[in-house]
């Protein structure tokens, strides 16, 4: 531990002060939690006007649903821990837009609203709050929805039952069921510039790439994850590919398709729940890529970005552990 | 043996809150996730529950004797296994679909170690008096606490409880909560309540 004294300036005399206090000493005030949680709403404006364009009516329902459910529940749930309401750091706005993302248009109203609280009090608060959360919270609330509700969260809960006065997009299948039932392949420009169906965020790469091409530059996210994703992604699939030549469904759809660019981008980014140093956020980058890919080629799940994220959660305290860095001046002595 | 301890009386109560099997012991988990998915399923093992415990705990009292230290065990284990075994066909010969249901969980009432620790601390050191206050106040707690989750779990999952349907229609059932994820949860957060009721009761106590 170090410790610094920091003298009063020698003008004043009278009263010298001597303060003393472990490090950190200096504050930028550049990236406080609030300022990353405001750099991720920023991000997020690309995907967000794609998903009003894509979907309308219904995007702006389930967000505002999402986003009014997670800060209700952040306010109950800290205020039952007697702790201070922490609603102005926006993480509990961030929770709610992202898992808003992750759900179909169709959602139903009380799948957005058990979502968000499962989210918030399950995912988030129960571990002790924001930094104390083991698991992405908007993906524990996603998962819980998805394993309550399966009929509405399923292939065909993404589908409105009702034609008339319905967005094109929400008519049709999601490009990552369609090929998995039908064998049917969505247009790479479709797919880049997101006019399909499929979860509210996911559609379109253009825009995750743009907010997340922000979020990176501003350093809110951390490079090696999303790279390591879209290494891990584009390696497996593209051995897939060239084992079969043929195949429609290439590694542009697989790198595009699904909720891949959006998860890699926003979600597995999340700093409270990705591992510490470089070398640990590779790893953690290419895990969630490889087990993604697992998951859309071998198991009954069209999509499995949501599994892939919370699964390398799990064992973010292990890298954590793995690659503790070298300090300058050599190893760290064991313990004995 | 020592005649002192825990009166019969104090023995009964203390098995259904202040001891609670579940909620303040944490023994017999895996009964308490399992069977937890509706209150028929887990009524039925509450009942084979008291049983075992009560003949169990009555056996072992009237043998605590000729105990030997070193082989205890293995006699509470042997004991508890006749019982299970009993219950077991019991269940088989006249509720069987019930028996099909809960699977191999009746069979495990024998290394359930709610059982094995009331002949350990009650049974082999008491009467038979309080051995057997003991193993009913032991198994009502046991039944509350399992009542409590597999309602939580019935209600919000199937919209039913005892199979009678308690909320409207439109009611969207919570398939996780009927599935094992369920059960963990619910046990989770009535554990926090629980021991959260249990703090502001002794505050209120101790002021």
């Amino acid at each position: 531990m170090t410790q610094e004294t920091v003298n009063n300036d020698a003008t004043e005399t009278e009263a010298p002060v001597t303060h003393v206090a472990p490090g950190p000493h200096l504050g930028g005030g550049c990236l406080t939690a609030r300022w990353m949680m405001l750099d991720v709403l920023i991000g997020l404006l690309p995907v967000l006007l794609v998903s009003l364009w894509v979907f309308g009516w219904y995007a702006a329902r389930v967000l505002a649903i999402c986003v009014g459910s997670c800060v209700v529940a952040e306010g109950i749930f800290t205020a039952m821990r007697r702790r201070q309401c922490r609603l102005g750091d926006f993480s509990a706005v961030v929770t709610g837009v992202i898992l808003a993302f992750s759900l179909p248009g169709t959602a139903p109203w009380y799948v957005a609203v058990i979502g968000s609280f499962a989210a918030i009090g399950i995912g988030k608060l129960a571990f002790g709050g924001l930094g104390q959360n083991i698991f992405n919270p908007a993906m524990v609330g996603r998962a819980f929805v998805m394993i309550a509700f399966t009929s509405a969260m399923a292939a065909g809960g993404y589908v409105a039952s009702e034609k008339a006065g319905v967005p094109d997009a929400l008519t049709q299948a999601t490009p990552m069921t369609a090929l998995q039932q039908e064998g049917k392949v969505a247009s790479l420009g479709d797919l880049f510039w997101g006019d399909t169906n499929g979860s509210l965020g996911e559609t379109s790469a253009f825009a995750c790439l743009l907010g997340g091409l922000y979020l990176l530059i501003r350093r809110t996210a951390a490079w090696q994850i999303p790279l390591g994703v879209l290494l891990a992604v584009g390696i497996i699939a593209g051995g897939q590919n060239l084992m079969d030549l043929q195949a429609k469904w290439t590694v542009g759809h697989h790198l595009m398709g699904g909720a891949l660019l959006f998860g890699a981008l926003f979600i597995a980014t999340d700093p409270v729940t990705s591992p510490l140093t470089g070398r640990g956020r590779w790893i953690f980058g290419l895990g969630i890529g490889a087990i993604v890919m697992l998951l859309r080629s071998l198991s009954a799940y069209p999509e499995g970005v949501m599994f892939a994220v919370l699964l390398m959660n799990a064992v973010v305290p292990l890298i954590n552990r793995w690659t503790v860095p070298r300090p300058v001046g050599g190893p760290v002595p064991s313990k004995a | 043996m020592a005649k002192d301890g825990p009166t019969p009386l104090e023995r009964f109560i203390n098995g259904i809150l202040p001891e609670n099997p579940v909620y303040r012991q944490l023994l017999g988990m895996c009964p308490t996730l399992a069977v937890t998915g509706n209150m028929k399923a887990a009524m039925t093992m509450s009942g084979a529950v008291l049983f075992v415990l009560f003949c169990a705990n009555i056996i072992t009292s009237l043998i605590r004797h000729l105990l030997k230290p070193h082989l205890r065990i293995l006699v509470f284990t042997l004991t508890i296994a006749t019982f299970v075994t009993i219950a077991d066909r019991f269940l088989a010969a006249y509720m069987y679909e019930m028996s099909k249901e809960l699977g191999p969980y009746i069979p495990l009432i024998i290394v359930n170690c709610v059982i094995i620790c009331r002949c350990e601390v009650c049974a082999s050191k008491q009467g038979v008096i309080a051995a057997g206050a003991d193993a009913i106040g032991q198994s009502i707690g046991f039944a509350l606490a399992l009542a409590s989750i597999a309602s939580v779990r019935e209600i919000l999952g199937e919209g039913s409880w005892f199979a009678m349907r308690v909320m409207p229609e439109a009611w969207p059932a919570w398939a996780i909560m009927i599935l094992p994820p369920g059960a963990f949860i619910t046990l989770g957060l009535l554990l926090g309540g629980a021991n959260w009721f249990g703090m502001s009761r002794s505050a209120k106590t101790a002021a």
